[in-house]
């Protein structure tokens, strides 16, 4: 048989046995343990999304071409909709919807994936030791590659209609894209925990996703509902949803028409005048508030953990 | 040196739901009063396992000794104290966990690796080794899916001991697989001893524990009940398989008989024997009437048991009881004197007993006896050990299963004759 160590002898072990690491199980264990063996498994997550993806189109023969002609056709249906059927007169509507709807599909991908992902992969959570953390972030890791590619069919519907899109405020972007992804994993990380205890929380899940959605600026321009409530001051509520501000930035930067004429001379509002200031803060804002939801969820996620194995 | 594994007054708890509510109108309905019972899998277990040491953990389904492996391995969480674990832990609970039937074994190898927290670029420098360990050979890019059981085993087993592991956690998983294939797997786990790796073993089969661990524990109902070299515990299973009950009425039993001297003084078979009174068990051999010479049994010979013994004194009122075990380690047979309806033993110093058994009924099989002395008052045990493998039996092919049975055949009310 073929010597398969890497230990030459017993002293080397020894010697070995003060530097290694030591795993301690416990019911207390902090955050930061909790991070830094989600760093340590670093690897893990890479893996998991990978899994995640070559499995998701195992077996179909357009494979990653799925990705990418769910918006390219959401582009064609809506485009028929509100332009040719409910005549919408907004100009290039399409690449405005494309906008929200790329982050809207990260975010409702990320969240109803990560839902369930602890009860589906129940045969290695009972029976292999790792941070269970990394089987909610490989969800939100496999939507983001998603997102990447979709982000292809923007581009180039982009090109196609010759956008020139708002230079001082395309540097906003991939901040969003960050405050997004880590909103996203803090509810992932959350709701992965609770849904083992309380299975209901995937079908809600379904109806608090399209709630969401149409509460998000995405089919229709934010002003639509930003100026009434601007006449009453309650502004901020439209703000209580990070998920609104990612969602105006992307608009914002690569959309960038703030109202339109319309052919009987009425000027329609779509966007709000922010400054790229108000969106540093604002982005700013919702980072935070992930930051701290994110500590939240870690230390949910620890304490209801302990009985994963038994509850699956 | 520090140890290996400290378990530190590790306690779990579990409840057992009767039903079980996990939708949210439930939990409202039954909230705060959901019916279930308090269950400990685990009381206050402390021990230490050194460094390059095979510990193993024995007990009844049921005893913890599962519960307790989780938690080392850090799949499940104690309820309460501390378990700090060495350097890298592979737990081997079940083979192949992980794997995803849509991918290739190639792939799982890697996926399954970064589960046991193995960098990609170790796993690279090991690859041709797990290839090889598994025999999978060309097999590799296909999809686990299509693999037989034996190849996912194989592959399992091939990923979690080439992930250099300080520390293996295994249970029960040598019990499966071809003849070949556990062989391997004892060469590997005795190739890691003598790298001085650290082992924690849960069996149930007495065999497999007698040949790879140093020491082991044995666990009842969530507690330490016993431990010391792999035969010593063992002798402590089976007293308790043997006695059917509980084990907290054992140790009582025990440490009255001892004097209640020793509170805290795990159970082992001398402690409860007062020095003055005891019938020890000798040499345990086998005989086969039948066919002397053969060295085995044929299904359905007579067996001869016969056992020396000796004592402190001549005693009055001693019963004698025997236990033969399959391979497994289960019961196959097991009765005393008393169960028998004989009278009591009188025991001088020294003596010889035979159990002659006119015919043994079973089909195959390797056997191990044990044999005991109790006190026919008190039953206080005086002595009781095993001979491993004491006698093998080998079929002759004419019928099949475990038993050997000896039906008549009637036809329309007559027997059927024989071939002549």
């Amino acid at each position: 048989m073929e010597k398969t160590s890497s230990f030459p002898d017993k002293d080397a072990v020894r010697s070995r046995i003060e530097d290694l690491p030591i795993r301690v199980v416990s019911p207390k264990i902090g955050v930061f343990t909790r991070l830094q063996n989600i760093w340590v498994f670093r690897e893990l997550l890479v893996s998991m999304v990978r899994k995640e993806l070559r499995i998701k189109y195992k077996n179909s023969v357009l494979g990653f071409m799925w990705s990418l002609l769910n918006p390219a056709l959401y582009l064609v249906i809506y485009y028929i909709v509100f332009q040719k059927i409910l005549k919408n007169n907004m100009p290039l509507f399409a690449i405005f919807l494309l906008c929200g709807l790329l982050v809207w599909n990260f975010f409702s991908n990320a969240l109803s994936s990560a839902t369930t992902t602890v009860v589906n992969n129940a045969g290695i959570v009972k029976k292999v030791a790792f941070p269970r953390e990394i089987l909610a972030l490989a969800s939100v890791g496999a939507a983001l590659i998603f997102f990447l590619l979709q982000a292809c069919v923007l581009i180039l519907a982009l090109m196609v209609f010759q956008v020139v899109p708002a230079f001082g405020y395309l540097w906003l972007v991939p901040f969003a894209l960050l405050a997004l992804v880590f909103f996203a994993s803090a509810l992932a990380i959350a709701l992965s925990a609770i849904n083992v205890y309380l299975r209901d929380t995937q079908h809600l899940m379904e109806l608090v996703l399209l709630a969401w959605f149409w509460g998000t600026p995405i089919v229709y321009p934010f002003q639509e509902i930003g100026v009434r409530l601007a006449q009453k001051h309650l502004i901020f509520l439209y703000f209580l949803n990070p998920v609104t501000v990612i969602v105006l930035t992307f608009q914002r930067a690569l959309y960038a028409k703030m109202s339109y004429l319309d052919t009987s001379g009425k000027v329609t509002l779509l966007l709000p005048t922010y400054s790229p200031e108000w969106f540093v803060i604002q982005l700013l804002i919702v980072i935070c508030v992930s930051a701290v939801l994110f500590i939240g969820a870690l230390m949910l996620f620890g304490r209801l953990e302990g009985n994963f194995a038994e509850e699956l | 040196m520090p140890a290996a594994i400290e378990i530190d007054n590790v306690s779990k708890h579990f409840r057992l739901y009767h039903e079980k509510y996990t939708s949210l109108k439930e939990r409202v309905i039954h909230f705060n009063r959901i019916p279930y019972e308090e269950f400990w899998a685990l009381k206050n277990i402390s021990f230490d396992v050194n460094w390059g040491e095979t510990v193993g953990l024995v007990g009844h389904n049921g005893s913890g000794k599962s519960t307790l492996l989780k938690c080392i391995a850090a799949i499940l969480q104690p309820t309460s104290g501390e378990i700090r674990v060495r350097g890298r832990v592979a737990a081997m609970l079940e083979l192949g966990a992980g794997f995803h039937p849509e991918l290739s074994g190639r792939e799982n190898i890697y996926l399954n690796a970064a589960l046991l927290g193995v960098a990609k670029k170790d796993v690279d420098l090991r690859f041709d080794d797990i290839v090889s360990f598994s025999e999978l050979g060309p097999f590799i890019d296909n999809q686990v899916r299509y693999y037989s059981s034996g190849m996912y085993t194989r592959l399992g087993f091939a990923v979690a001991v080439n992930v250099d592991p300080d520390v293996l956690l295994v249970d029960e998983v040598l019990a499966v697989g071809d003849e070949n294939f556990q062989r391997k797997c004892f060469d590997k786990v005795e190739e890691f001893q003598r790298e001085g790796r650290t082992i924690v073993f849960v069996s149930h089969s007495p065999d497999v524990v007698r040949r790879v661990c140093d020491r082991a524990y044995v666990l009842d109902h969530g507690v330490i009940v016993g431990e010391g070299t792999a035969p010593e515990a063992i002798s402590i299973l089976r007293e308790f398989q043997a006695k059917g009950s509980g084990l907290a009425s054992m140790i009582a039993t025990m440490q009255d008989d001892a004097g209640s001297n020793e509170s805290d003084a795990l159970p082992t078979l001398q402690t409860g024997s007062p020095a003055e009174e005891r019938v020890m068990v000798g040499q345990i051999s086998v005989a086969f009437p039948a066919t002397p010479a053969a060295g085995h049994l044929s299904p359905g010979d007579p067996l001869t048991i016969r056992v020396s013994y000796n004592a402190t004194k001549p005693i009055s009122g001693v019963l004698v009881g025997i236990q033969i075990f399959d391979q497994k380690g289960d019961i196959v047979f097991g009765t005393d004197s008393d169960f028998m309806g004989l009278e009591p033993l009188d025991v001088g110093t020294e003596g010889e007993l035979e159990f002659s058994f006119p015919t043994v009924p079973v089909t195959d099989g390797l056997f191990s006896v044990a044999i005991g002395f109790t006190s026919a008052k008190d039953q206080h045990i005086y002595d009781w050990q095993n001979q491993d493998l004491a006698f093998k039996v080998i079929s002759n092919g004419k019928s099949g299963g475990y038993l050997k049975l000896d039906p008549r055949l009637i036809q329309n009310g007559e027997a059927v004759p024989f071939k002549d």
